[in-house]
């Protein structure tokens, strides 16, 4: 029994413990030696070197999808960040209606990117959506049909993307905004520093985690985005909006190419990687040192 | 902020102050425009979107549309509509957010008041779980879930969506727990209460507002799963976020938008009720499920 | 039954490397109330939780009513412990936070009930039963974790810093009623304080810590007037203790003790006592002397010296000047009614009776 009380505590970590064990280090495992083999429909547990990264390195489909995930994550996160830290700002002036703004520029973040997708879908529709409205204005020459152009579609991509996560942004720099110290900004207000000054010299840097906190975050949903490519798109026209995410999807679960999908999936892992483990490591650090 | 960008009364400030809130206001307008647009677009019959503007409003109200998507639209072969969709969301949600709540409080409840050597490491393991890319477990997790016989089963995505939430459960109730001081386990320890009676007569008491975070933050993260959703089901257990998009990409037949329209609200309105209801909540759980570590 | 509540013997307890409590050896009779003193992070908490059996302890023996403590759950330990933050259950009222304990032990709920209200009276609760903690002042949750403590009836209770979180006013009225209460119930108690006139206040013992080691065990008159180092000297006591450097130098005539004054040397001669100093070879050591033994002198002091006064402090009942004695500032104690200001000379008697003497090198007591 008192075995027992005692070693209570293992036991109820022990089966979530197991399941993140398995489940995760050790799939990440298999995925990374399967990206190791030649597996195609089913795996195939001969190491054959590095054969899937080079085909990898010489798919033009992969070439795309990275070049994508390049043009998808730097856009989607600049703009996010730019316009959640404006937005975030313009409503830290003491706004009387800043609850319901609040709400409304938020509430995109509770949708699913396929909800997203389907509407900025029928917005962009080249012929009955946005580009009719505004040739209706009479801007008659008016062309707006990114969404079937395939050097522009993956920028429709990063519109609706930023619709949907710089509300949440704003939510994480306005919350960043209010927790700095009001005596701060009280001292520099009697030293006469214009407000605009105070903004950039003392609040803004005094923000730092909170802009790390948004990059990894929203690195984080451009490297997985998947559902948005697929609801938006399609990954088309053609290939010219596959990200890593849906050319892994389609060499998994359409090209029955297992050693693709597993080398794809390997290297959107170390993208990962490259981004959180520091992040992780100084957090848990600076928590273990306080 | 304790000051404002404009202070006294000068016909500039007053200027400045109504600039602010134009900017405000037409951001206010950038945000609801695409669902304004959904809405009444499933409000409008085939002709009057062919023939009228994206963003007029409807000539008459029509609301077949979504009769259609609850019900008739189809999904591929079956045009059952997202009705059959909707309970398969509610039926993976509702469990799967369940078990792994509970799983995090108590793990949350272990790291941050029971800790043992090698508690931290566990924890930094699950943290680390939050961060992976999906894609690099879809295949073996796949494998496993036919070889456990609960491929393309509701069974099977609940499993999959309480193995993978654990990882953020864990963070908000241990991060909630770690503020709660060790000396009431030590108290309630000397009083000779054991681990379950403390967790039970002290901890649960305490964990509502957490609780309200996690469910929300898990209903909405699994609502809104589609990744899962199309990896690991099969026809007649696919999630709403699924059967939308087979809605919307169905070849066949004339390009329904209304009912696209419709359908996609559907989709949406669990978790915008969630939001709006809950707001505060939503906002702390994505907040909390991001900034700390 | 015996008397002896609780003897630890030769307790060890470290964290990974780190040794945090070195061969401690404490014991109390019933009836004690020994505190437990020290600078924080010197182990005094670490060695309550250990005799709680909240903490496991790396070798040594606890023994509680004569019963062996290894393997005992705090619960089985006979013990209730009151605690800095009162850790009171905050979802529960005041009354179910104070039969918590028995509820779980299964007490029945007529005894639960009478209990209850001999301590609510007791302590002056009564009304409060019904509130939630968060609905307390501090001083009411302090009441409250106290009556949690007593409820129990237990031979030996712990308090972990009980009062530190209270402002000075209300600190200083609890100070008093948990005397009241020691005295009453004739309780056995281990007090752990970082507040050294807690200790001096409330003890019947002082066992103080510096580092994971005991420096010394006594009453606090012993170790006001009987540091067992220089640690102990200058901890105890407010102000603390004038620790002057001085030299001894062989005389002709005896033994010389020399200090360092601002112009010149200032000498004490041939006392018996400096003959009885376990010097060996040394040359150097230190003076410690209390404020209130360098003070206004009277027809029958023996040793009185000018110095230059550096700073005036009036505190009311007392005058407290600072000057300086073997290069280091000094602090005595005068007569509130004595006329001085910074800069002029004083006559200072100093009344070496009281003096401890301690080793320059290791800081022990030389005498």
């Amino acid at each position: 029994m008192e075995w027992l009380q005692k070693h209570m505590p293992k036991m109820v970590l022990a089966p979530s413990f197991m399941a993140i064990l398995l489940f995760v280090y050790g799939f990440i495992a298999w995925t990374a030696y399967i990206s190791f083999t030649r597996s195609r429909l089913l795996p195939k547990y001969e190491i054959e070197g590095i054969i899937q990264y080079e085909r990898l390195a010489q798919s033009p489909r992969w070439d795309v999808a990275m070049t994508n995930l390049a043009i998808f994550g730097i856009l989607f996160i600049v703009i996010s960040m730019v316009l959640g830290l404006l937005l975030a700002i313009l409503l830290d002036q003491k706004i009387r209606t800043e609850g319901a703004l609040r709400t409304i520029y938020l509430y995109p973040m509770a949708l699913s990117f396929i909800v997203t997708g389907t509407a900025w879908k029928w917005i962009l529709n080249p012929g009955l959506g946005i580009e009719l409205v505004i040739q209706g204005m009479g801007w008659e020459s008016f062309e707006f049909n990114w969404l079937t152009d395939p050097n522009m579609a993956i920028y429709t991509v990063v519109i609706a993307g930023v619709w949907q996560a710089s509300g949440f942004v704003m939510a994480l720099f306005l919350a960043g905004l209010r927790s700095v110290d009001q005596e701060i900004i009280r001292a520099a207000m009697v030293e006469g520093v214009s407000t605009p000054r105070i903004y950039r010299s003392i609040i803004i840097p005094s923000m730092a985690p909170i802009f790390m906190s948004a990059f990894i975050v929203l690195s984080h949903l451009a490297i997985k985005s998947f559902d948005l490519v697929i609801a938006l798109t399609g990954g088309g026209p053609g290939y010219a909006t596959d990200l890593p995410a849906t050319y892994m999807y389609t060499m998994a679960f359409s090209r029955g190419d297992l050693g693709q999908a597993a080398s794809s999936a390997t290297v959107m892992m170390m993208v990962v990687m490259a981004i959180i483990v520091p992040y992780l490591y100084s957090e848990l650090r600076s928590r273990h040192d306080g | 902020m304790m000051d404002n960008l404009v202070k006294d009364g000068s016909l500039r400030q007053v200027a400045l102050r109504a600039g602010l809130y134009a900017v405000l206001i037409i951001f206010a307008l950038y945000y609801l425009m695409p669902l304004f647009v959904m809405i009444v677009t499933s409000l409008k019959s085939l002709d009057d979107i062919r023939t009228g503007s994206l963003i007029g409003l409807p000539r008459e109200l029509v609301f077949d549309a979504w009769g259609k998507a609850w019900s008739g639209a189809c999904t591929g072969v079956k045009c059952e509509g997202l009705q059959p969709y909707f309970w398969n969301s509610v039926l993976i949600a509702v469990p799967a957010v369940m078990i792994s709540t509970v799983l995090g409080a108590m793990n949350g409840y272990v790291i941050s008041q029971w800790r043992f050597k090698g508690s931290d490491f566990i924890f930094a393991l699950l943290l680390f779980g939050c961060f992976i890319p999906f894609q690099v477990i879809l295949l073996p997790m796949a494998i496993v879930l036919g070889k456990m016989k609960i491929a393309g089963s509701i069974g099977g995505l609940i499993f999959v969506h309480v193995v993978y939430g654990l990882g953020f459960t864990t963070l908000f109730f241990r991060n909630y727990y770690i503020t709660i001081p060790v000396e009431l386990v030590k108290a309630a320890k000397v009083d000779g209460a054991g681990f379950f009676r403390i967790f039970w007569s002290i901890f649960m008491p305490l964990s509502a507002p957490i609780v309200v975070v996690t469910v929300i933050w898990q209903f909405t993260q699994i609502w809104n799963d589609f990744l899962f959703g199309v990896s690991f089901s099969q026809a007649g257990t696919q999630p709403i976020t699924v059967a939308l998009n087979n809605i919307v990409n169905s070849t066949t037949g004339v390009k329904e938008y209304n009912v696209d329209m419709a359908a996609a609200i559907i989709a949406a309105l669990p978790t915008l009720f969630v939001y709006v209801v809950a707001g505060k909540y939503f906002i702390r759980g994505l907040t909390a499920g991001s900034v700390k570590g | 039954m015996s008397n002896l509540i609780l003897s630890i013997e030769n307790l060890y307890k470290s964290y990974g490397a780190t040794e945090v409590l070195k061969d401690i050896n404490v014991s109390i009779q019933r009836g004690e109330f020994l505190v437990l003193v020290g600078p924080s992070g010197c182990g005094k908490s670490t060695l309550l939780n250990c005799i709680a059996g909240l903490e496991e302890v790396n070798a040594g023996a606890i023994n509680i009513g004569g019963r062996d403590m290894v393997g005992v759950a705090p619960k089985d330990r006979d013990i209730a412990m009151v605690f800095q933050s009162y850790a009171l259950y905050p979802t529960m009222t005041v009354g179910k936070n104070i039969t918590f304990g028995m509820k779980v032990r299964g007490v029945d709920a007529a005894t639960q009930a009478k209990k209850l209200a001999d301590v609510a009276k007791l302590l002056q609760i009564e009304p409060l039963l019904n509130r939630k903690p968060g609905q307390l002042s501090g001083g009411q949750r302090q009441r409250v974790a106290m009556g949690r403590a007593l409820v129990r009836e237990p031979q030996l209770f712990l308090f972990d810093e009980p009062l530190s979180n209270l402002d000075a006013k209300l600190r200083v009225e609890m100070r008093t009623e948990i005397k009241r209460l020691h005295s009453n119930l004739k309780a056995s108690i281990v007090y752990v304080t970082h507040d050294q006139i807690e200790a001096m206040t409330l003890a019947t013992r002082i066992v103080v810590m510096k580092d994971g080691i005991v420096q010394q065990i006594g009453t606090p008159s012993e170790i006001y007037n009987h540091p067992a180092n220089m640690f102990v000297a200058d901890f105890m006591g407010s102000p603390s203790m004038n620790l002057i450097p001085a030299t001894v130098e062989a005389l002709p005539t005896g033994l010389a003790i020399k200090i360092k004054q601002e112009n010149g040397t200032l000498e004490l001669m041939d006392d018996t006592k400096i003959k009885g100093l376990k010097m060996g070879a040394k040359r150097e050591l230190l003076i410690g002397l209390r404020p209130e033994n360098i003070t206004n002198p009277t027809a029958n002091s023996r040793l009185v010296a000018p110095c230059r006064i550096e700073v005036v402090e009036p505190a009311g009942s007392d005058t407290f000047i600072t000057t300086s004695l073997g290069e280091k500032p000094i602090t005595a104690r005068l007569r509130a009614d004595t006329v001085v200001s910074p800069g002029a000379e004083i006559d200072l008697a100093f009344n070496l009776a009281s003096a401890s003497y301690f080793d320059a090198g290791n800081g022990e007591r030389l005498n």
